[in-house]
């Protein structure tokens, strides 16, 4: 009988692989923020504040509220950003998945996109749309959008094409065909698309702050930068990246464990 | 491929003819001023400027780049602690660094080489790592046999077996490094291409800003595929690898 | 279960004929390409309720053919005939067996049997209880709800066969279904499958290019000659089955079929 094979006694318990990862995670992070301080006090330069100093910084701009009322300025351009990636960017790779005529036309248009430096575009965002939010959304969508389309896209090509005929031979009419085989089957690479486009959003809303106008998150970093407030400086931008890392990170875990990769083909 | 971009510069003439949107000129007016562009001192000091900074922040990215993926892909302790970080660093914003940089190091060359290298150098590290675990173990059995030193190891064989990732990893680091001189110049504002953007900007210059843009993203698609191209070449011996 | 479950009407067109070929190709042709000719001029006729078998060395477009039959690929040239009825692309009347299963690795067994009919537009619970019927038929009660990657070569054939006939076709193309399982599980697959379908009365057409397989399962057997593929003859071999699988393996018939076949195909492998 086909049942997966038990790996007895090879696979360690879970529970102590984990706090293995754990442990030396935060080995890692405990070397880490040492350095960060010694580098600091010695100092390497006197715009480089040690560890301490930036996490006071830190727990202040947090406890006064400045630190999230600027992350809800900030995230507004880039969920919405992000969001219309999305949908725009799916249902883009999904046609010229399908469509020879839309790849012929599209991809080198998105093949360009994700290759070049995009960031050059964004200050010409601002004739056209100003400073506003809008401009912001846009350069949140020419950097998340290209790699979206084109994971989408090269999904729904790869899709086994014994499968679409196996569904044809039943009288899968074409929509059927997209909706219980293509999409259900480019799934797991879509959303590691999605994932990449979330990872390239944050590069564009960072852009956006600083090439277009700071608000939210840019507002502390360019402020505090101009006043030699160093550690609130370095405490907004690490937050960002961490904050960064760990939503993309989450993504990787829902992908591993709900887009469950095993069960595909 | 060339004939859908023929078709969108052909789109891209008659919607700057049309004058549909400000910022876009006329394709043809754009490739005059490449072609007048090419002829300025000013263009060439820019393009001086920014490649230098380009190649050096793209040097220094291999060179730490490859030594650090080695070091985690064979040492587990390596990869326990630094993997998280050159993970957490591979996908972050890194532009949001370069406000930092530019404190640090001043505005000029070298925070934009600083920028390229930070750029480019996590995605390098972490594939050359998994070209390292991909290394067939009885090639290294069979070079230790015949009594290669470590440094021959490290300095020639595991390069050479893992090549396919770590021009793989080059490659993505190159596409990231233009990625980062173009930010760093943008960012920094007064060296290099990044003053040209910034000249033509402000005084809406549109056809020359198209032009330094078309550059650019041209420089960047041809690094690509010369990579590409070397990839290609050594793509016979990837798949003949056990 | 006593309740007589509602099969899913058949949907064959209105043919008057109950003709004795259910289905007949005529004079089908195809090419891939400027070089590669795959079939030239085949005209056959498949007996209702019979299993044929289209057999040949690789590359005698035996997979083009059946491909051809279930409408998943034109022909360059000739007709396919399903009751009387010119058919150019899938019917109802045909389902398919797939040589690499085809199944959808994200849905159980159970919805996988249950797919043709899902594509139908069958309500819910009717088509799960005919899957599951199907499911038992084909020997793999239990696995319902297992997934594709739980399952070894055979069972997910197995699950390929139910599916087809959850759709209650009149024709089955089998494509190679055996030859990517062992030995073992191929000779109990092929003995189940001919007491499945004495009780289904399906006609099949079976593509193999294994002679005793052909041999043991087949009324007919067509052996069909390398590129360009083209009728090299029709061969039908009388094997009394009445007394069983085992001794089916030691009637001269059968022994004396591989021969004839055997002998056959050694002048075009030459």
């Amino acid at each position: 009988m086909a049942t997966s094979v038990a790996e007895a006694g090879t696979a360690r318990p879970v529970r102590t692989r984990f706090a293995n990862v754990l442990f030396w995670r935060l080995v890692s992070i405990a070397l880490v923020l040492g350095a960060w301080e010694i580098a600091g006090r010695i100092p390497v330069s006197f715009a480089f504040p040690p560890f301490s100093a930036t996490f006071a910084a830190f727990v202040g701009i947090i406890l006064d509220g400045t630190l999230p009322a600027a992350y809800l300025t900030t995230l507004q351009p880039l969920a919405t950003g992000l969001v219309v990636s999305a949908v725009f960017g799916v249902m883009f790779g999904v046609l010229m998945g399908l469509s020879r005529t839309a790849e012929w036309a599209l991809a080198p248009v998105f093949i360009v996109m994700q290759a070049a430096p995009m960031a050059a575009l964004i200050p010409l965002v601002t004739f056209v749309y100003g400073i506003g939010l809008t401009a912001k959304v846009l350069a949140v969508c020419l950097l998340a959008a290209p790699v979206i389309v084109l994971n989408t896209y090269k999904a729904v090509r790869t899709v086994s094409p014994s499968l679409l005929d196996m569904c044809r031979s039943f009288l899968g009419t074409p929509l059927q065909q997209v909706t219980k085989v293509i999409l259900p089957a480019a799934g797991p690479v879509i959303f590691a698309g999605l994932r990449l486009g979330v990872a390239a959003g944050f590069i564009g809303i960072v852009l956006a702050e600083l090439l277009i106008t700071p608000t939210g998150i840019g507002d502390i970093i360019t402020y505090s930068s101009s006043i030699a407030d160093y550690p609130t400086m370095y405490a907004t931008i690490a937050s960002l990246i961490v904050f960064a890392g760990v939503t993309v990170s989450i993504l990787q875990q829902v992908e591993t464990r709900f887009v469950r990769p095993e069960k595909r083909a | 491929m060339p004939a859908a971009l023929l078709l969108w510069g052909a789109l891209w003439e008659i919607a700057g003819r049309l004058e549909l949107v400000p910022i876009l000129p006329p394709l043809s007016d754009v490739l005059i001023a490449m072609g007048q562009l090419v002829h300025t001192g000013q263009f060439w000091a820019g393009a001086r400027t920014t490649l230098a900074s380009f190649a050096t922040g793209m040097g220094l990215a291999i060179a730490i780049g490859i030594p650090l993926g080695m070091l985690m892909g064979r040492i587990a302790m390596a990869d326990r602690l630094l993997g998280m970080w050159v993970n957490l660093f591979a996908s972050a914003p890194l532009t949001a660094l370069v406000p930092v940089l530019m404190i640090l190091f001043g505005l000029g060359s070298t925070t934009v080489v600083v920028t390229v290298t930070l750029f480019a150098v996590w995605i390098i590290a972490l594939d050359t790592a998994a070209g390292m675990k991909h290394v067939n173990p009885s090639l290294l059995e069979m070079v230790r046999s015949f009594g290669a030193s470590r440094w021959v190891i490290y300095g020639r064989i595991l390069p050479l077996a893992a090549l396919p990732e770590i021009l793989a990893g080059i490659r993505l680091g190159l596409i990231r490094g233009v990625k980062g001189v173009v930010i760093g110049q943008l960012l920094v504002s007064i060296v290099g291409f990044g003053e040209l953007f910034e000249l033509y900007s402000r005084n809406f210059l549109m056809p020359e800003f198209w032009a330094l843009t078309l550059f650019i993203f041209a420089f960047a698609l041809v690094a690509s595929e010369a990579i590409g191209w070397i990839e290609h070449r050594i793509e016979a011996y990837a798949s003949s690898r056990s | 279960m006593t309740q007589r479950l509602a099969r899913p009407p058949r949907l064959t067109l209105a043919a008057t004929t109950d003709a004795p070929n259910i289905v007949e190709v005529r004079r089908i042709s195809k090419s891939y390409g400027n070089q590669i000719e795959a079939l030239r001029d085949v005209s056959l006729a498949f007996p209702r309720g019979r299993l044929t078998t289209l057999l040949g060395p690789s590359g005698c477009g035996k997979t083009t053919l059946l491909k051809i039959i279930a409408g998943l690929i034109p022909a360059d040239a000739g007709d396919v005939y399903v009751n009387g009825r010119v058919v150019t692309g899938p019917g109802p009347e045909r389902a398919f067996v797939f040589q690499d299963f085809a199944l959808l690795p994200w849905a159980n067994v159970l919805r996988n049997v249950a797919f043709g009919l899902e594509l139908r537009g069958m309500a819910k619970d009717e088509r799960e209880a005919l899957a599951a019927k199907y499911i038992r038929d084909v020997g793999l009660a239990g696995f319902e709800k297992r997934y594709p990657h739980e399952l070894s070569g055979g069972m997910k054939q197995r699950v390929g066969l139910a599916r087809a006939l959850a759709v209650n076709a009149d024709v089955i193309l089998m494509d190679e279904p055996f030859s990517a399982v062992d030995e073992q599980t191929r000779r109990k697959f092929q003995e189940d499958l001919l007491q499945l379908l004495a009780v289904e009365r399906k006609t099949v057409i079976f593509v193999t290019h294994s002679i005793e397989e052909a041999a043991y399962l087949s009324d007919q057997i067509v052996l069909l000659t390398r590129r360009p593929g083209t009728v090299a003859k029709v061969l039908e071999p009388r094997i009394d089955r009445s007394h069983g699988p085992e001794a089916v393996r030691r009637d001269p018939a059968y022994l004396d079929a591989v021969e004839e076949i055997w002998a056959m195909l050694k002048q075009y492998l030459a």
